[in-house]
C-alpha cells in the first residue's frame, strides 16, 4: 500500500511540475473550468429569483440547494483532477497498443489506468465548492451538528467512489470495444442526473428514473446523501440513505473491479 | 524546402463555363455525404443522448412550477418550458457547427489549408458544402429520435401554429444555420492570426450557451438589472446576434413573437447573417494574405 501511495505521489508531483512548466496554460484551465462552473451558479441565482424552492416542501431552498451544489463541485473537482484524465488517455492507449506497455510493469493495471496523470487545476472547482458550502452553511437557518460535519467527508469519499466505479465500468467497455469515443459523453449524460436533488424526480416517469438511478447506477446518491447530511437534520430517513451510500459505493467497487479485470482478460493487443 | 506564399496562390476567379462552380459544390456535397454516412450508427446513438440533459431539466422546472404559486414564469408555463427546451434542440440542431472553428484554426496551423489555396475550390464554399452534407445526414438520422421524442411530448405544445407563423419559423431556422456556419467559420479564421485559438472558441461557447437561451429563454432575464437605469439583461441580449441560434426560433414557434416585432427580428437575424458572412469573408482574404507555409 505504501508502495503505490509512494509511487503515486510521484505521479502527482510529475504533473505539477508539467502544470508549473506551463503556467499560463495551467490557469486557463483553471479561468475553463472557473467559467463554466460560474454560468451553472448564474442558472440557479435566476432560478431562485422565481421560487423560494426547488420542489414543493422539500427543504431545498436556496441556501440549502447551493450547500447542494456546492457538494457536487466538491465531489466532481475531485473525481475530474484524480481520475478523469487518465481515464481519458486510456481510449487513445487501447487503440494504438499503449495498454501493453502498461500491462507488463509490475503494478496493478487498474491502479496505473486510473491514476497516472493528475489535473490540478480542477481542484479549483473544488476550492469554490468549498468557499460556497461554507457560505451557504453559514446563512442556512439549520445548523448541521458534529455527528453530520464526521459523517460529511466520509459521505464526499463514498460519492467520489461511486464515480470512479462509474468510469472502471467506462474503461471497461473501452477495452471490450477497442474504441469508445464517447466515454466522456456517456460520463457526462449519465452524472447529469445527479447534479439535481433526488426529490425533483417525482411523478410516473420521475419515480423509476429515480430508482434506477439510486439501486441499479447509483448515481443519485452520489451528490445528494452528503448534501442531505449537512443540509438537513438527520432523521429515520438520513440513515436508510447513508447506509445506502455505504453498501453502494462498496459494491460498485467491487463490481466494477471484477468487471475490469475481466475485461482485461479478454483485451487482445493491438499492437505487434 | 518551398515556400507558398498564399498571396501567390490566391484562388482564380470563376473563368470557368457556366454552372461549373455549382457542379464543383453538388461533387463537393456528394464526397461529404458519403463521408458521414459512414458513421450512422455513432450518430443515433449520440442523438439520443443528447436528449438526456433535457430530462433532467424538466424535472428541474416541474418541481419550480411545484413549489411557486405561479402558473406562468415570465410568460412561460411549464408546458411551455418543456416545449421550448425541446425547440431549442432543433435550433441547435441547425445553429451548432461541431469542429468548424476548431477545423479551420488547426489547418491553418498544420498548414492543410494550403491545398485549398492551390485548388480552383473556394474553401468557405467547401466548408459550407460539408456542413450542409453534415446536417443533411445528421437530419436524416436524428429525424427518427427527434419524431420519437416530440411524440411523446406532443401535450405540451401549443396547437400548430398558423402558416405564417411556421414559414416565419422554418425561415428563422435556416437563417439560424447561416448564422451559425458564418459566426463559426469567422472564428476558425482568426486563427490566421493567432495560431491556438482553443481559448478564443472556449470563451465564446461560454457567451453563447448563456445568451443564446440554451439553458433558458431569454424572456427570464427581463428582470434582471444590468446597472444602467432602464436596460435590462434581457434587451442588451436582444442586441446580440447569439440568441438567434436558439431562443429566436423557439419563440417563434410558441407565438411569443409575433407580427412586426416577428418580422422586425427576422430582419434583424438576416442583417446579422449578412454581418457574419462578411466579416468571414474579410477574415479569409486578409488571413490568407498574410499566411505563409513551409515544408512540402
Amino acid at each position: 500500500m505504501n508502495r503505490y501511495l509512494s509511487i503515486f505521489l510521484t505521479f502527482a508531483r510529475a504533473c505539477l511540475v508539467r502544470d508549473m512548466t506551463f503556467r499560463a496554460n495551467f490557469l486557463l484551465e483553471c479561468v475553463t473550468s472557473l467559467g463554466w462552473m460560474s454560468m451553472n451558479l448564474a442558472f440557479y441565482v435566476l432560478i431562485f429569483t422565481f421560487t423560494s424552492e426547488i420542489g414543493k416542501n422539500t427543504g431545498w431552498s436556496k441556501e440549502p440547494f447551493f450547500a447542494f451544489v456546492a457538494t457536487g463541485l466538491i465531489i466532481n473537482s475531485i473525481v475530474q483532477a484524480l481520475f478523469m484524465p487518465s481515464a481519458e488517455e486510456l481510449t487513445e492507449m487501447v487503440r494504438t497498443g499503449g495498454l501493453d506497455a502498461v500491462l507488463v510493469q509490475p503494478l496493478d493495471a487498474q491502479f496505473m489506468l486510473s491514476m497516472h496523470r493528475v489535473d490540478f487545476s480542477s481542484f479549483a472547482n473544488g476550492l469554490v465548492g468549498v468557499g460556497l458550502l461554507g457560505w451557504a452553511v453559514s446563512r442556512m437557518d439549520y445548523q448541521p451538528s458534529p455527528v453530520a460535519w464526521l459523517l460529511y467527508p466520509l459521505l464526499i469519499l463514498c460519492g467520489v467512489a461511486i464515480l470512479y466505479s462509474l468510469i472502471i465500468m467506462l474503461a471497461a467497455a473501452t477495452i471490450l470495444l477497442g474504441r469508445n469515443q464517447s466515454l466522456y459523453d456517456f460520463w457526462f449524460y449519465l452524472t447529469n442526473f445527479s447534479r439535481y436533488p433526488a426529490e425533483i424526480y417525482s411523478g410516473p416517469w420521475g419515480g423509476p428514473i429515480r430508482m434506477l438511478c439510486t439501486f441499479v447506477i447509483p448515481i443519485l446518491l452520489v451528490v445528494n446523501v452528503p448534501a442531505r447530511v449537512i443540509a438537513m437534520p438527520l432523521s429515520g430517513e438520513s440513515w436508510g440513505l447513508i447506509a445506502a451510500a455505504l453498501i453502494a459505493a462498496a459494491a460498485s467497487l467491487l463490481i466494477s473491479r471484477l468487471v475490469f479485470q475481466a475485461a482485461l482478460a479478454k483485451y487482445r493487443s493491438a499492437s505487434s | 524546402m518551398s515556400l507558398v506564399s498564399a498571396a501567390d496562390q490566391a484562388p482564380p476567379p470563376a473563368a470557368a463555363p457556366p454552372f461549373a462552380g455549382l457542379r464543383i459544390w453538388f461533387t463537393m456535397l456528394a464526397i461529404c455525404l458519403e463521408e458521414r454516412l459512414v458513421y450512422r450508427g455513432d450518430f443515433i446513438i449520440g442523438t439520443l443522448m443528447r436528449f438526456l440533459p433535457i430530462v433532467t431539466q424538466v424535472f428541474l422546472w416541474t418541481a419550480v412550477f411545484n413549489a411557486t404559486s405561479k402558473a406562468d414564469i415570465a410568460g412561460y408555463s411549464r408546458n411551455d418550458i418543456v416545449a421550448y427546451y425541446l425547440l431549442t434542440m432543433v435550433t441547435r440542431a441547425f445553429s451548432s457547427m461541431p469542429g468548424l472553428s476548431g477545423g479551420i484554426a488547426r489547418s491553418v496551423r498544420d498548414g492543410s489549408v494550403k491545398k485549398y489555396l492551390v485548388q480552383p475550390v473556394d474553401y468557405v464554399g467547401y466548408l459550407m458544402a460539408a456542413r450542409i452534407a453534415h446536417k443533411l445526414v445528421y437530419y436524416l438520422v436524428a429525424i427518427l429520435p427527434f419524431a420519437g421524442v416530440f411524440y411523446v411530448c406532443r401535450s405540451y405544445f401549443p396547437p400548430v401554429p398558423d402558416a405564417v407563423t411556421v414559414v416565419a419559423y422554418v425561415l428563422s431556422l435556416t437563417l439560424s444555420f447561416l448564422l451559425g456556419f458564418f459566426m463559426e467559420a469567422t472564428l476558425g479564421m482568426l486563427g490566421f492570426w493567432f495560431l491556438e485559438v482553443s481559448s478564443i472558441i472556449f470563451a465564446y461557447m461560454l457567451v453563447q450557451y448563456l445568451l443564446s437561451g440554451h439553458m433558458f429563454p431569454i424572456d427570464m432575464l427581463a428582470d434582471i438589472p444590468t446597472g444602467i437605469a432602464g436596460v435590462s439583461a434581457a434587451e442588451v441580449v436582444r442586441w446580440l446576434p447569439f440568441e438567434y441560434t436558439a431562443y429566436f426560433p423557439a419563440a417563434v414557434w410558441l407565438g411569443k413573437i409575433q407580427g412586426a416585432t416577428l418580422a422586425r427580428d427576422l430582419a434583424i437575424e438576416a442583417g446579422w447573417v449578412v454581418v457574419m458572412a462578411v466579416a468571414c469573408r474579410i477574415a479569409w482574404w486578409r488571413g490568407t494574405r498574410r499566411y505563409s507555409a513551409f515544408g512540402g
